[in-house]
């Protein structure tokens, strides 16, 4: 697949697809359904513009994963696909990120449930400071679920999704902060499973664990994608090799005006591909290490 | 339940992404009222200059009718606030001020500072534990127990056979009692002014082999300069608002003829204010006398207003410095 | 020009003089001589003066044993006490407590998870550190014109009602900047993990954030608090009772709120003004009666400080560490 193809999405326009299924917005890629769809998306932080003109589209069940150097925009774009960037004051969107062919900044929209149904696992650990239960009960207590059994259920389930319940079945009123880095990490996967995302976005997950965590939560990842659909932002290209099916190269490039970096997308395609046989020269220097 | 089982993927619409009605609604509630919490503060200030001018006018335009705006500079032989004779010297009470407030930095300048530099500079991190929390309970002790500290100890046993003054109280009594009243806040606020002086400025200094009073005095202290003279502005205005200390320890009842001699007794703004107050059950509500008291407040909000505006100013520009 | 020398001198000698600790720096020792007696004269100032009321007062509670907490104002120097003086300060820091915490919590909250930095919101920060900085004695003209006169149907006039809506504003400020500040020292973390479960702002706010500063929230109120306690000018000008205050039997509490009042701190300033004529069956001046109050008074007010300061240190370190 190459930038043309998905530059098919674009006809998608901003009242096309607000309260309405949107079928139109759907691409198809490789037979299946682009989840996400973006057209023309543009982020600023205030008047600098931190990504530009970025068109993409996201597999469902697949695992993408988004490299570039440091500065890119890559942490950026992933914030727009739940809405994270509406918590940074200056920070505005343009353009159209489309979800099952909802545009998500469409000002229905409320983002609150965007990102219920569109989870996120952060750079750094950030268990709250509660119980491993509390912690991954918030989630859903938030969504009317009030029983105990039902809470422990999902408590349960998430854990175990996580790959973190053996480790901490006996101790689930322990505070989160007492878990290693690692387990912390996991028990932010099990407090975004435990509200049924479809989506979990995680932002360099691994950059703050050991080879040995790092190498749990791949695992992970490769049985999550079963369930879930998981964009993964990541500076570690062997890590997008092993676990991506798709890859997004972001890099940057000088504006005339000013001299401050705006991110673009250059590459996206198969994983394979882009470790294999890159289209654009950029990617291939910054696969086989002589970029960035 | 349901709010959690995955919407069938193919058919989503902007209605599914909606969220929770109750809980937006409540969201939007608690947005409007944090925000008119907020907003009150803005109402208070309204009313508070609304209150204090539109009573000022009504003096102002009563003395124009009684005796004109004259008035409230006295020019008679032995000039003075006597509120009780329509004779509203406004010199005096504000020497009486600018004297107390002087005497005040006077003393809460150089002793405020020295504890900053010492506790910033020198003080060991255990010693500075303790001593800064003992520093900060001392500064809640309450204007008034200053007040009866000034009329029963400071004037009588130690201002006045110091200074041979002809009474236990006066104007000295009261700045110095104020002095070291505000002593504490001019303390906090230079110790945090030097302690935003960057770590790698003392380092350059200490590396280029000068003694710790020489990094002080030549390095940290002018580095340290605007948000000390921020430290003292706060300290002034402070002091001008002082009431209790200056209605117990000036020695002035009410009334008290023009004078620059710290040593005598006298009045400040604030003391004025205070003893028109209370002797408001005698002065019913209306005359011009009782009036005068919220010309004051006004002259008194108008000074403070313009000193912490100024020093407000220093205290963010220090803040974007480093 | 220290410096200068320093740096010029290279002989042997000069150096052993520095690496063994400046022995020879005099004005340097002077120096810091200097400024640790400006501590301690600061300190030590107050410490004795605190002492020497609290010595004073000692013969009071001595004497007049809990007559002196549940008497009331009077001329007798034998017969009087605080405890009106006791009740008005209690009903003073109710109004604090209901009114000026949770306005200042909620304005503290929004300025801090909620505003834009809109040129509104600078406006009404600036508004907030001035409104700070009011000499209390103008909140005493506020509170006469507002809360005694112009709302005298529900303030009942120069009532504890007037004066605890006015100190309850005095120190709102205070509840807002300290509430702000704890507000900020949140890790933005625990805001996005919050909201990225699908939280909105106001549960993120009530179930983590808040908890997560409640300690320096808790300080700020406690210090609001304090100051409220010991502010007397604004409640001269509301009309606060000096001299005698008979108690009336049998009034209803709403009815004993809208009536004459006295506080703590006006009973000092009301006590510092009499005649030191001894009372004639215990002994006791005025002056001394006057000490047993400040020791009541500061008791209160002095714990308030210190709990909220220890409180404060605590939260800082524990989230340094
Ligand atoms: N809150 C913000 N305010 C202003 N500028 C921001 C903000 N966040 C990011 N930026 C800028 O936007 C650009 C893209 O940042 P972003 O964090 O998305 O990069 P990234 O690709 O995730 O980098 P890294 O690999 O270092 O995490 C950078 O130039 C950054 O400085
Ligand atoms: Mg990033």
């Amino acid at each position: 697949m190459t930038v043309e193809e998905i530059n098919v999405v674009r006809p998608l326009g901003l009242g096309e697809t607000s309260g309405r299924r949107g079928d139109e917005a759907r691409s198809v890629v490789g037979g299946r359904t682009g989840l996400f769809t973006t057209a023309d998306l543009s982020v600023y932080y205030g008047s600098f513009r931190a990504v530009r003109n970025v068109d993409l589209s996201i597999t469902e069940h697949e695992i993408t994963a988004f490299i570039g150097p440091s500065g890119c925009g890559k942490t950026t774009v992933l914030r727009c696909f739940n809405r994270m960037n509406d918590l940074i004051d200056s920070a505005r969107v343009e353009g159209i990120v489309a979800y099952h062919g909802v545009n998500l900044y469409d000002p229905d929209v409320n983002p609150v449930e965007v990102r219920r149904r569109i989870g996120m696992v952060f750079q750094k650990p950030n268990p709250f400071p509660k119980s491993i239960y509390d912690n991954v009960a918030y989630g859903p207590r938030l969504s009317g679920i009030k029983k105990r059994n039902d809470l422990d259920d999902i408590v349960e389930r998430a854990l175990r999704g996580a790959a973190l319940w053996d480790e901490v079945k006996d101790r689930l009123k322990a505070s989160g902060l007492g878990l290693s880095g690692g387990q912390q990490q996991r028990l932010c996967i099990a407090r975004a499973v435990a509200v049924e995302p479809e989506v979990i976005l995680m932002d360099e997950p691994c950059s703050a664990l050991d080879p040995i965590a790092t190498a749990r939560i791949e695992d992970l990842m490769q049985e999550m994608k079963q369930r879930y659909t998981i964009i993964i932002v990541t500076h570690n290209m062997q890590q997008a090799a092993r676990v991506s099916d798709r890859t997004a190269f972001f890099t940057t490039e000088i504006n005339e005006e000013s001299d401050r970096r705006t991110g673009v997308l250059v590459e996206f395609d198969r994983t394979e591909t882009m470790f294999s046989s890159p289209t654009d020269e950029r990617t291939e220097q910054y696969v086989t290490g002589r970029f960035g | 339940m349901s709010s959690l089982t995955p919407a069938n993927p193919l058919v989503l619409t902007i209605g599914d992404l909606q969220g929770n009605l109750r809980r937006l609604r409540k969201e939007r509630f608690m947005h409007v009222l944090l925000f008119g919490s907020a907003a009150l503060s803005i109402g208070i200030s309204i009313l508070i200059v609304f209150t204090l001018f539109r009573e000022a006018w009504v003096f102002l335009s009563g003395l124009i009718e009684q005796s004109g705006l004259g008035a409230l500079i006295d020019g008679g032989a032995r000039p003075g606030w006597y509120p009780r004779d329509g004779r509203f010297d406004l010199p005096t009470i504000v020497l009486g001020t600018i004297i107390v407030s002087g005497i005040s930095v006077v003393v809460a300048a150089p002793l405020g500072l020295g504890a900053a530099i010492y506790l910033s500079e020198y003080a060991k991190p255990r010693t500075r534990s303790w001593l800064k929390p003992i520093l900060e309970v001392l500064a809640g002790v309450p204007s008034v127990v200053f007040g009866f500290f000034a009329l029963r100890v400071l004037g009588p046993d130690l201002i006045q056979p110091l200074f041979g003054t002809r009474t236990p109280t006066s104007l000295l009594v009261t700045g110095v009692a104020i002095g070291i009243l505000v002593t504490p806040l001019m303390a906090s606020i230079s110790e945090d002014a030097l302690g935003a002086v960057p770590r790698a400025l003392r380092e350059a200094s200490f590396g280029i082999g000068a003694r710790r009073s020489t990094t002080v005095v030549k390095v940290v202290l002018p580095a340290a300069v605007s948000g000390i003279v921020a430290a003292l502005i706060v300290s002034v205005s402070r002091a001008i608002g002082e009431t209790m200390v200056a209605a117990l320890a000036s020695g002035a009842l009410g009334q008290a003829p023009r004078t620059v001699n710290p040593t005598d007794t006298g009045l400040t703004m604030t003391a004025a204010m205070a003893q028109l107050a209370q002797g408001s059950d005698q002065v019913v509500g209306d005359t011009l006398a009782f009036q005068s008291l919220f010309f004051v407040g006004a002259v008194l909000f108008l000074m403070t207003l313009a000193l912490n505006l100024v020093a407000d100013r220093i205290v963010e520009r220090v803040r974007n410095q480093y | 020009m220290a410096l200068t020398l320093n740096a010029q001198r290279s002989s042997a000698e000069a150096v052993r003089a520095s690496l063994t600790g400046g022995k020879r720096d005099v004005r340097g020792m002077l120096f810091m001589a200097a400024l640790l007696a400006c501590l301690l004269l600061a300190m030590l100032t107050l410490i004795v003066l605190l002492w020497d009321v609290v010595a004073q007062a000692i013969p009071v509670f001595d004497k007049r044993g809990t007559s002196f907490l549940t008497g009331e104002l009077g001329s007798n120097p034998d017969k009087v006490g605080v405890s009106q003086g006791i009740w008005g300060s209690l009903m003073i820091a109710l109004f604090v407590v209901v009114i000026a915490f949770p306005v200042g919590i909620a304005a503290g909250v929004y300025l801090q998870e909620y505003a834009k930095p809109t040129k509104l919101t600078r406006f009404i920060q600036l508004n907030i550190r001035n409104l700070a900085g009011v000499p209390s004695v103008v909140y005493g003209i506020l509170g006469l014109i507002v809360f005694v006169q112009g709302l005298e149907w529900v303030t009942g006039g120069r009532s504890v009602i007037a004066a605890g809506i006015t100190l309850a504003l005095l120190v709102l400020p205070i509840i807002i900047i300290t509430t702000a500040e704890s507000v900020r020292a949140v890790p933005a973390g625990i805001r996005e993990a919050g909201m990225g479960v699908g939280a909105t702002r106001w549960e993120t706010t009530r179930d983590h954030v808040l908890p997560y500063a409640a300690p320096g929230v808790l300080t700020g109120t406690m210090l609001a608090t304090a100051r409220a306690l010991g502010e007397a000018a604004p409640l001269l000008l509301i009309g606060a009772i000096t001299g005698r205050l008979a108690s009336a039997p049998g009034q209803s509490i709403v009815e004993r709120m809208q009536g004459k009042f006295t506080a703590m701190p006006i009973v000092i300033y009301g006590w510092s003004n009499e005649v030191n004529k001894p009372g004639k069956k215990t002994g006791l001046t005025f002056e001394d009666l006057n000490a047993a109050a400040i020791v009541v008074l500061l008791a209160v007010v002095l714990l308030l400080n210190a709990l909220a300061i220890v409180m404060r240190n605590r939260f800082e370190k524990g989230r340094q560490g």
